[in-house]
């Protein structure tokens, strides 16, 4: 009782705080006397054990008014409020890269055509099961993800394919979100687009200049063309856009996967009717004025195959390693990494990031580009001369060993770091695969793992050592029938001669190194990505300790670097790049194999590379940086948003400045032999 | 002693007690009684003083805690329904919901089959900023327009500075860029909780339809029609969409359903694609036979609504003026300085899209001063909503209602703007006569000098034909805007060159329908609801600066069962467009082969009979008419659905007529 009236005498006292110290002291005194007389009022005593209830009716009372209060006060507090207490803390912020290049007075000039890349595209449901009801055209993936903590098994129910055929299961209808808000924020307040929208709109894009290509990242790229005719729709798009602008050319700004969704779809609208587009083969140089690459993963990225092999990558390794157990229990039947794998095996989409062009670029058992390459050294290189840095990395390459990037996949540090003549090899190829090991518990929760015995586990590990050519066999071998499906529609090699008409299939169309360029010499390519944080290389695996239902392959956790800035940590060796994609699948392409007129590029498209450094927000105000590098962060870095504006106001490459490189990409690339 | 203190310490909270919980010290004294009963059965041995001293106690107890005591009270009841209504499974066992046309279709085994294309109409697609003024910062493709409404609270002047448009060019004003919502959720619910197309969109869902062949049409409604191809290109994009639809869908035609302005917005397309190109859309002669199955108006407004005049000249309709005879002095109260009437008439102004609905024909359709289709029209019937008509019975040989307007004198529909009830009643000859040239002393200055007021209103009743005089003296500016963009007449001849011009191309009755045999002219409406034909006006009391000189005269109400309610007589319709205006096209104008329908498309009227809603539960049900919520009329959704899937008009039964529409366009003596 005292309790309660003291604080409430402290809430009225908000009001009158001058006033507020007697009223204290005259409550205390009257809560003495109220004590005292209290006690032996039976009325008082009865209120008392009233109170308890009242009590916490009284407090969750208090909350909510003070909560409905301060939510109206932010309701009335101005919109720009935030921004003035962040730039009183850290002083002024820049111009956003829009507003200062209306000053410059550019406009509007040339439509332009976003294409999200995988997972950051929003899905709705259009036909689901019994379970899925009342969520018609409710976002499935992106928005909240409500629905995932409310019927889990029914969400990834939905959100899986056919195993079969890559295409919807029987039922259900789960479809890309189109518009701009398909992927303008991923989840609330996480943006992808949207900064890049709000600048370009800053300069009068609006919703005729603006286009973006929203697809259902899960299928393979023809597959969704066949299903949804995404890739007639971007067609019917970027063709109505030229027109209604005047015969302006398309800027076209790919990010991430939708790179290579890009790539395959300039071959499929020049390629013949049945198979593709039939636009011709002048369709490209006529529509298109420049490609604008965000973080392109054009040779693959490694990250793909840890995903494909055991549905993990450094994020859930550093989630095993800090709370070993939690994953892999048991105990609610939850098998959350199963279940993801098992949704995750029936996305096509994933197979065409599986590393591209084998040994020749990713390297091989002894030898990667990347070879030599420290995380220290680029820290060093900002601050030292150019010079001294290059003597003291060869100091420093000296003493350390060189790290085997080649070896995607190892059992075992050891073999990792052993050199190639040591490995004793067994091939796992044509290996017996042996009965099954899993017993009937295990078949709700099918993976393809459930089907390889014993056998076939060792005969993995007993290979030891992965480079880029035998992963893909690998794969094969873990996961037949996915791989079975991906085949058909991705290819991961090197062509030896293009004009081959095999070349014309469409499954060689988003594999940079199996096809030819558009005869487009006034188009321009930029490679744009951030560099400057540790990337995903190469894995150490290890068997795992049950074999019952679990996926029986788990990256070694324990294996960790001799020093502090070694490259190996977790398990994972870590390369230059922008946290997704090493910095050689991202650049490779326009540093090299595009360069001038090669065979991959036969009309000579200038191609450009554009390097971001990565500068790590300072505080947490700044949210998620205006320098970032991130894979999707740096679509809110302000260097990109500004060319990219410069150059759909009309700039050429030359303009922005040619290549900005800050990371070892042409030294890398110099060591990759492809003959061009 | 301590009562003393106690006092005092009353004392010092009292004024707090009243100044910040004056809102809730009336609950407080409630509970205060309840306590007192709780507590003096147990006190009854104790003296008076105490008795005192426990009350006293107990109201200060109450005051603050009791507010919060009530509201912890209410939020956990809140949340411990909201966690059960979660824990609900989604169908409860034994609470059937009737099945919907959707379901029912795709047992029946029909197939998504020809892509289908929505046309939004007014008011019910959504807005969002693109760009704006610093009052607008943090709303950048935030919807001004539709969802919520939010920002019309907060920053009520920001808003409707932002939703006007240029005065004298009709497009955007500087620095603002307000532009269209893209895609289906343009105008799936208008406000949340509040469909539009959301429930078509969903049974169309349940038959196999999905994004690649199922797009809205969305387009800025407040422009005029030529406007959003010039600011926006919705026309070309509108026509890429239909084209690409076609193709992707295997050369299936597509059926186009648009809904009240957006029927006049497809007409205008129908015409614009076909034209040549700097004008139209160049797309040929042939584009319309070619891409088009079926054009399913719902609720069209062909041949415009009344309610527009009402809307441009004082800025209410029926249910302003319904809401002045509730609460008088609300409106027109300039209490906090609000004048919400004549801002939203300065916003509406700006918007050209309203011309489109005014009333076009003239008095050949809609009456002169002593005729009209639809006299003879029984409100009383209507009114009840219980008008026993069998489909296809249009003889109306009911001899009760003939018997009923023999013995009343019939409405004068035909003057739509009348001043004072007498002037709307009188016969044409007793009207005083004024020419109109008169009336346009005044129009070049900017403030409407009273005298000239007064003068308009001598004049009494307005037809169809005069009320553009009185508008073109009220708002010349947006009148001389509007004549740029439509045209409101009958064309004489319609192989006249200056029929070329795309000011015709959204009035019916001054274009012919393109050259397409196989396809079909649909026209779905709800009946059985009144809707507003004409208005009997009367001066604004107050003579303020600023303020609407009109204001429709809520006193004039006719006796029981007549058609006159509150300032507005009522005809049969949807709520919105009467019957005239929705049905008259199909029924006759456009009925086989007539000059205004070459090809002979084929055309059919759909009436759907308004039912009322039987209990609260089904708020906007599942029969209604009126002219949104006929958008989850069953009757209406299967007739899409399978027109959609295939369909033709025999198959879903041909016309189907509750209402005098037949007879009415009889009445109408228009050279087919």
């Amino acid at each position: 009782m005292s309790l309660i009236r003291r604080r409430k005498a402290a809430e009225a006292d908000k009001a009158s705080s001058s006033e507020s110290k007697i009223h204290t002291e005259r409550d205390e005194e009257d809560d003495k006397k109220k004590e005292g007389t209290g006690k032996s009022n039976k009325a008082e005593q009865k209120k008392n054990k009233w109170s308890c209830v009242n009590n916490c009716c009284w407090f969750v009372g208090c909350v909510c008014s003070i909560w409905w209060f301060l939510l109206f006060l932010y309701n009335a507090m101005p919109a720009s409020f935030p921004q003035y207490v962040t730039e009183a803390i850290t002083g002024p912020w820049p111009d956003p890269p829009g507003l200062k290049l209306k000053k410059e007075g550019l406009t509007a000039n040339h439509p332009v055509v976003f294409v999200p890349g995988i997972v950051t595209g929003g899905l709705e449901l259009w036909e689901g099961h019994q379970c899925a009801e009342g969520l018609f055209r409710k976002r499935l993936w992106g928005g909240t993800f409500g629905e995932v903590y409310r019927r889990p098994s029914c969400w990834a129910e939905h959100m899986s394919l056919d195993n079969e055929t890559g295409l919807d299961p029987p039922g259900i209808r789960v479809r890309p979100v189109s518009g701009l808000v398909a992927a303008d924020y991923f989840a609330p307040g996480y943006f992808v687009w949207a900064v890049l929208i709000s600048n370009l709109a800053q300069i009068g894009y609006e919703e005729k200049n603006m286009y973006m290509a929203a697809y259902d990242w899960r299928l393979s790229f023809q597959n969704t063309e066949v299903r949804d005719q995404s890739l007639s729709r971007i067609k019917s798009n970027i063709e109505l856009m030229v027109a209604t602008s005047g015969g302006r050319k398309a800027v076209v700004i790919p990010h991430s996967m939708g790179v290579l969704y890009f790539l395959h779809f300039m071959k499929w609208v020049e390629a013949p009717a049945p198979m593709g587009g039939g636009g011709g083969p002048g369709w490209c140089s006529k529509h298109i004025k420049a490609v604008m690459n965000i973080g392109g993963p054009f040779l693959g990225v490694p990250k793909a195959v840890a995903g494909l092999f055991s549905a993990e990558a450094k994020d859930i390794a550093v989630a095993r390693a800090i709370a070993p157990g939690f994953l892999d229990n048991d105990l609610f039947r939850v098998q959350t990494l199963q279940h993801v794998m098992k949704m995750t095996r029936t996305w096509d989409s994933t197979m065409s990031m599986i590393p591209k062009g084998g040994e020749t670029i990713w390297g091989g058992l002894d030898w990667s580009p990347e070879e030599g390459y420290l995380p220290s050294k680029r820290k060093q290189r900002t601050s030292d001369t150019q010079l001294t840095s290059h003597e003291e990395n060869k100091t420093l390459i000296s003493q350390t060993n060189i790290v085997n990037y080649g070896r995607i996949i190892s059992f075992g540090k050891e073999v990792a770091e052993a050199s190639s003549s040591k490995i004793e090899r067994i091939d796992f190829r044509g290996a017996f695969k042996g009965s099954n090991v899993a017993n009937t518990s295990c078949r709700d929760l099918w993976t393809e793992y459930h089907d390889m015995g014993v056998g076939g586990i060792t005969a993995v590990a007993e290979y030891k050592v992965y480079t880029a050519d035998s992963i893909v066999d690998l794969l094969h071998f873990v996961a037949p029938k996915m791989m079975a499906r991906g085949s058909a529609h991705f290819s991961y090699g090197i062509a030896d001669n293009l004009d081959d008409p095999k070349y014309e299939h469409y499954k060689y169309w988003s594999n940079p190194l199996e096809t030819k360029l558009p005869n487009a010499p006034d188009m321009e390519i930029f490679s744009m990505y951030g560099v400057g944080i540790p990337t995903e290389r190469s894995y150490i695996y290890k068997l795992s300790p049950s074999s019952e239902c679990y996926i029986p392959f788990q990256i070694d956790t324990s294996a960790d670097g001799h020093d502090e800035d070694g490259c190996l940590k977790d398990g994972v060796y870590t390369v230059d790049g922008d946290e997704t994609v090493p910095v050689l699948s991202a650049g490779f392409m326009c540093a090299k194999a595009w360069r001038g007129k090669t065979r991959f590029n036969p009309s000579g498209i200038r191609s450009y590379i554009r390097e971001y450094d990565h500068c790590p927000p300072a505080n947490l105000l700044e949210g998620r940086g205006t320098q970032s590098g991130a894979h999707v962060d740096i679509m809110g870095n302000f260097a990109l948003i500004e060319d990219i504006i410069r150059v759909a106001a009309g700039a050429k490459g030359e303009d922005l400045g040619g290549d900005q490189v800050y990371s070892d990409i042409f030294k890398w690339s110099e060591k990759i032999k492809l003959p061009l | 002693m301590a009562s003393i203190l106690k006092r005092r310490k009353l004392c010092c909270l009292e004024p707090l007690k009243c100044s910040s919980m004056s809102l809730q010290s009336f609950d407080g004294q409630k509970t205060d009684k309840k306590d007192e009963i709780f507590v003096t059965p147990l006190d009854n041995l104790k003296e008076k003083k105490q008795k005192k001293k426990n009350k006293k106690q107990a109201k200060e107890w109450s005051c603050v805690n009791n507010c919060c005591w009530r509201i912890g009270f209410l939020c956990t009841t809140w949340w411990l329904l909201c966690l059960l209504y979660h824990f609900l499974p989604p169908t409860l066992p034994g609470f059937q919901i009737p099945e919907s046309p959707g379901m029912r279709l795709k047992r029946e085994g029909v197939p998504a089959l020809h892509p289908i294309i929505l046309v939004p109409g007014i008011i019910t697609g959504g807005l969002e900023l693109w760009e704006g003024r610093p009052c607008a910062e943090g709303l950048f493709r935030k919807r001004l327009w539709g969802g919520n409404f939010a920002e019309i609270l907060k920053r009520p002047l920001c808003w409707l500075d932002h939703l006007s448009l240029d005065n004298e060019t009709g497009l955007d004003p500087p620095g603002i860029r307000v532009r269209a919502v893209p895609g289906l959720v343009a105008a799936d619910y208008f406000a949340p909780g509040y469909f539009v197309w959301a429930v078509l969109i969903e049974n169309l869902g349940k038959i196999g339809y999905e994004q690649k062949n199922l797009n809205m049409a969305a387009y800025d409604w407040r422009l005029s029609f030529q406007n959003t191809e010039i600011r926006d290109k919705a026309l070309s994009r509108l026509k890429s969409k239909i084209e690409l639809m076609y193709i992707t869908n295997g050369y299936k035609k597509v059926v186009v359903v648009p809904h009240s302005m957006g029927a006049n917005y497809f007409l205008h397309f129908l015409k614009w694609v076909e034209a040549p190109h700097p004008m139209g859309g160049g797309g040929g002669p042939g584009w319309c036979a070619k891409h088009i199955k079926a054009i399913m108006n719902i609720g069209p407004t062909f041949l415009g609504v009344p309610k527009a005049v009402s809307k441009i000249l004082s800025a209410e309709g029926k249910d302003v003026a319904f809401l002045r005879t509730m609460a008088p002095g609300i409106l027109d109260s300039d209490y906090l300085g609000l004048q919400t009437l004549e801002h939203v008439m300065r916003v509406s102004r700006t918007w050209d899209s309203i011309i489109s609905l005014m009333p076009k024909g003239g008095e050949t359709i809609w009456g002169h001063l002593d005729w009209s289709p639809e006299e003879g029209n029984n409100c009383h019937d209507v009114k009840k909503g219980c008008v026993k008509h069998t489909a296809g019975d249009n003889n109306y040989n009911n001899s009760d209602t003939k018997k009923n307007f023999q013995v009343k004198e019939p409405m004068k529909y035909g003057r739509i703007i009348s001043f004072g009830k007498e002037a709307s009643q009188l016969p044409s000859t007793l009207l005083p006569v004024l020419d109109s040239k008169e009336t346009s002393c005044g129009s070049n200055s900017a403030i409407v000098n009273l005298s000239c007021i007064q003068k308009i209103a001598e004049r009494n009743a307005y037809t169809v034909r005069t009320v553009f005089d009185l508008l073109r003296f009220v708002a010349p500016k947006m009148i001389k805007r509007a004549e740029a963009q439509f045209s409101h007449g009958i064309a004489e001849n319609l192989d006249h060159p200056k029929y070329n011009h795309y000011k015709y191309w959204s009035n019916p009755l001054e274009t012919k329908l393109p050259d397409a045999p196989d396809m079909e002219i649909y026209s779905l409406y709800g009946v059985g609801i009144p809707t507003e034909r004409s208005y009997v006006y009367k001066m604004s009391p107050s003579d303020k600066c600023k303020s609407i000189p009109f204001q429709i005269d809520n006193s004039a109400g006719g006796e029981e069962g007549s058609c006159l309610e509150g300032g507005v007589y009522f005809v049969d319709g949807d709520g919105s467009v009467p019957v005239v205006s929705a049905g008259f096209m199909c029924a006759k104008a456009w009925r086989g082969r007539t000059r205004f329908n070459p090809s002979g498309v084929a055309s059919y009227v759909r009436e759907y009979q308004h039912k009322r809603s039987a209990s609260l539960l089904e708020w906007r049900r599942v029969e209604s008419g009126a002219h949104v919520d006929i958008m989850g009329n069953v009757g209406m959704i299967e007739d899409v659905l399978r027109v959609a899937a295939g369909a033709t008009a025999a198959e879903i039964g041909g016309d189907m007529i509750f209402s005098d529409i037949m007879k009415m366009a009889e009445r109408i003596h228009l050279r087919l």
